[in-house]
């Protein structure tokens, strides 16, 4: 097979692969918004989180896809879940608006921000080349990335690092029982 | 026929406006934290196709750290979330209207 052709069943294999989890994405946030149930909404989120990560693969970032399963779809959302559960889910959500006219105005000012954005992107980066990662990428996405984060990016993966440890003792010191 | 970044880049959009709209109209704090996730997703999936777009890998970077203030993120939140909940019973976010506990 040539390479022309084998590039243009990649990019066949790309359009089918969005096609198919683009909706499925959109329609799986629109869920967790809509459903009344929070652990529906807990669930469609996961969904959508592995939709991202598809995403991401077609996109080279084999590296961040990993992540978004392991961290996102597997441990945030499980600590959500958690909460859920802890909380307990029988309290439904009272249906009356404190504000009037709020959720049409939340939907408004949404579709305005869809429009503005739709509107930025067709002035400016809407037709771009798509280039590739394949240099950027050279031995593997991981090696890649690692090479980048503890070269370029060593402060901020040393300053994560603190943040993530700070982030545990002020959780363990806000949900200690107060005597 | 193949697609370019502006798919993508109309996708985040779409999912960082139903973000915003569940922000707005949920009372349930912890779907309220939910959709805030969501909306960092989008926009972390901007990042990646921007990183495609200009062939390198600086956006996957920021991404991989936008996951990592958001993992501390939500543990906080959902720390003061309990705190909130042992007070009051409620999650609701119409029932939060004072500092003091």
């Amino acid at each position: 097979m040539s390479p022309v052709l084998a590039a243009t069943a990649s990019e066949q294999a790309e359009l089918i692969v969005f096609i198919v989890l683009a909706p499925l994405a959109v329609v799986t946030a629109l869920g967790m918004v809509l459903t009344r149930n929070a652990v529906y909404s807990a669930l469609l989120l996961v969904v959508n989180f592995f939709c991202l990560a598809g995403f991401y693969v077609l996109l080279e970032a084999q590296f961040v896809a990993a992540v978004q399963v392991i961290v996102y779809a597997g441990a945030i959302m499980v600590l959500f879940l958690f909460v859920l559960m802890l909380l307990g889910i029988g309290n439904e959500e009272v249906l009356r608006e404190t504000i009037r006219g709020q959720r049409p105005a939340a939907i408004a000012l949404s579709l305005g921000l869809v429009i503005t954005i739709v509107g930025a992107l067709l002035a400016g980066v809407f037709d771009a080349e798509p280039a590739s990662l394949a240099a950027a990428n050279e031995g593997g996405n991981v090696q890649a990335i690692g090479r980048i984060l503890f070269t370029r990016y060593t402060f901020a993966f040393e300053t994560a690092g603190i943040l993530l440890v700070v982030a545990a003792v002020g959780a363990l010191v806000l949900g200690k029982r107060q005597p | 026929m193949r697609v370019g970044p502006g798919a993508y880049l109309l996708l985040s959009a779409i999912l960082f406006a139903i973000g915003v709209t569940g922000v707005l109209i949920r009372r349930n704090a912890i779907v309220v934290f939910m959709c805030v996730e969501l909306m960092l997703n989008a926009v972390n999936l901007s990042f990646i196709t921007f990183a495609k777009t200009n062939g390198a890998l600086d956006g996957q970077v920021l991404a991989f750290f936008v996951m990592v203030v958001a993992a501390a993120e939500v543990v906080v939140g959902l720390g003061i979330l309990v705190a909130i909940f042992r007070q009051r019973s409620s999650t609701s976010v119409d029932d939060v209207n004072l500092l003091k506990g």
